[in-house]
């Protein structure tokens, strides 16, 4: 018997809340990245169940994209954590405000 | 599910996990008679004969040895990363085909754990990229700067030369068409793959090498410099277990190269003879392993920035430029 | 149960714990190796649910490579256990509240509403999600989006080393 697709985007969609609520409560803006990217991995999780329950592979090649997009995401997001280090040399995304006005 | 499937695949598990096991413990004394042998000295010879029983008494000093846990250290992380480090030479192996299929009482089994696996080349890469972790973890968990700065060093170091890894993976799959290795190795059957990918197949030496930290790429426990790397704070079984990763991905990539580049359990008679294949291919990874100790005992460790260098900017663009070149041919020449 | 289900359960909870311990660990190290493992549990799924290609690509991407750029980031920032200050104390409790809600939706979607949108799963191809359906699909249809991705790939590589570059070079 092969697992219902439900099944599988329930426990997508919590996966994506507990990220949304990992970028909500935490301060640590390295944490809130990599809340980011479990929520884009929910995401997929939930392509490859409709690629399966749908039986066309391009939930697959998406995931494939996503992945990809994710990877540069990271790169960029990282090194601005390392560029406002080391300038402001605090990574809490509550004292970056100087934009506020 | 089917009972006697799962003790296949126990009796599989069993055999692999007791290959790698004896396989480090007789490859640390192989290296020391070698490299004794290179540099005109007798090695250990002392304990049983032939000095065979030395790894067995190496095991029992190192089990009675005090393991010291530093007070500063992160303690679940201190032990977790010896662990993390160990496991991925140990599951590494289940897609490796050690032999054809043979049949015993008219049932066939193929001799690899996981069978024929369609992305079996990308399990290794994967299983390949995790095992970096244990040694970053370790380096970090110590709460020593030299330990820090070995492992991430070496994570680095690893991180760039699974690109050239990769790209080297590639030569094979293009030729045989296909991610399984059993593809890639019945493909080989008239001409191995060295003679077609002799650039390949020198990138993936110098990248494994690079890939389980063995000298000259040994920059993580550059002694000198870092006084052990990544290890300096481990003692013990611990640090047993660090010398048993190095060794157990040691043998996993002499098992990996013979099986993309030297015919895995191919020879002659293996298609009359199916337990002949195991030998073979034991007999290539024995050969693999002592050109590593040969490479050892011979070049000097290199300089980090230019092991660097070394990965990026000459490895990486030869290891593009053999696949274009090696696409190119397989397409005017219309497959292999 | 089938094994399947079982396997199912037991996945699903670690990943659902791995992603609560990303979530509380006061240490980023510890958030980071959480979130490896989620990932890890999630490339098994992806095995489930007969995507072999994507799942070993999950693994080399993002546990093998995106998360030891984190790990890096942390342990040469020095900011493992960085401390937070709460400059809103009132957003953790409404934040959690509502995701609670937003579950709650997500089951009553799932579970009780609109039973008979998705087709029921009949046996599927053993050649479903084989690297060579996928790299057809890839090659021919997705052409243009994989070189775009490529670009992207080239212009985030270059942009992360201008932001990261000390001044002074």
């Amino acid at each position: 018997m092969t697992i219902p697709t439900n099944y599988f985007l329930a426990l997508s969609g919590v996966l994506f809340i507990l990220g949304v609520l990992g970028v909500l409560i935490r301060r640590n803006s390295i944490v809130i990245l990599m809340s980011i990217e479990l929520m884009l991995n929910s995401a997929n999780l939930a392509f490859i169940a409709f690629a399966r329950a749908f039986e066309a592979h391009t939930g697959q090649v998406l995931v494939f994209f996503v992945i990809a997009v994710g990877a540069a995401e990271v790169a960029i997001g990282l090194s601005m954590i390392v560029s406002i280090y080391r300038s402001r040399g605090n990574i809490d995304i509550d004292q970056i405000s100087q934009l506020k006005g | 599910m089917d009972p006697a499937l799962l003790v296949e695949w126990l009796v599989k598990s069993g055999v692999i996990i007791f290959l790698i096991l004896t396989g480090f413990a007789y490859l640390t004394l192989f290296e020391r008679r070698v490299l004794a042998r290179i540099q005109v000295r007798i090695g250990p010879n002392r304990a049983g004969p032939l000095g065979l029983l030395q790894p067995l008494a190496d095991g029992i000093k190192l089990l009675f040895k005090e393991e010291v846990i530093p007070d500063k250290a992160d303690k679940v992380i201190f032990i977790l990363a010896p662990v993390l480090t160990v496991i991925p030479a140990f599951v590494l192996l289940a897609v490796i085909p050690l032999g054809p299929e043979i049949s015993i009482l008219g049932r066939s089994y193929s001799l690899s754990l996981a069978g024929d696996v369609n992305v079996g080349v990308l399990y290794l890469l994967a299983v390949a990229s995790i095992s970096v972790y244990g040694i970053v973890l370790a380096g970090w968990s110590s709460n020593n700067k030299y330990a820090l700065l070995g492992g991430l060093r070496s994570a680095a170091q690893m991180i760039s030369y699974e690109l050239v890894l990769g790209l080297a993976f590639i030569g094979p799959i293009l030729l045989a068409n296909s991610m399984s290795l059993k593809d890639i190795i019945q493909a080989q059957s008239r001409v191995w793959f060295i003679v077609l990918q002799p650039i390949g197949f020198l990138l993936f030496l110098v990248a494994s090498i690079a890939e389980v930290n063995r000298a000259p790429f040994d920059m993580p426990e550059a002694e000198q410099e870092l006084t052990a790397g990544y290890h300096v704070e481990y003692s013990g079984m611990k640090f047993a277990l660090f010398f048993m990763a190095e060794y157990g991905k040691m043998i996993v990539v002499s098992f990996i190269t013979a099986s993309l580049f030297l015919g895995g359990y191919l020879g002659p008679f293996v298609d009359k003879l199916p337990l002949l294949g195991p030998i073979y291919l034991l007999v290539k990874v024995t050969l693999i392993l002592f050109f590593m100790i040969w490479v050892r005992a011979t070049w000097p460790r290199i300089r980090y920035d230019r092991l660097m260098a070394l990965g990026w900017k000459v490895l990486l663009p030869i290891g593009l430029l053999n696949i274009i070149i090696t696409a190119i041919l397989v397409i005017l020449v219309g497959g292999y | 149960m089938s094994t399947q289900l079982i396997l199912f359960f037991i996945l699903a909870v670690i990943a659902i714990l791995s992603a609560i311990g990303m979530l509380v660990s006061k240490n980023s190290v510890y958030s980071a190796m959480f979130l490896v493992l989620n990932f890890v549990t999630i490339a098994v799924l992806f095995l489930l649910l007969n995507a072999p290609f994507i799942a070993m690509v999950q693994v080399t991407i993002y546990a093998g490579a995106i998360m030891v750029l984190f790990l890096f980031v942390i342990m040469l920032l020095g900011t493992d256990m960085a401390a937070e200050g709460i400059s809103m104390p009132w957003q953790p409790p409404i934040a959690i509240l509502l995701s609670g809600a937003l579950i709650l939706e997500f089951a009553f979607i799932l579970f009780f509403a609109q039973q008979d949108v998705l087709p029921q799963i009949e046996a599927i191809s053993a050649a479903f999600g084989s690297p060579q359906s996928i790299g057809k699909l890839l090659f021919n249809f997705y052409l243009l989006p994989f070189e775009v991705t490529s670009v992207l790939l080239l212009v985030a590589m270059v942009g992360a080393i201008i932001l990261a570059q000390r001044e002074t070079g």
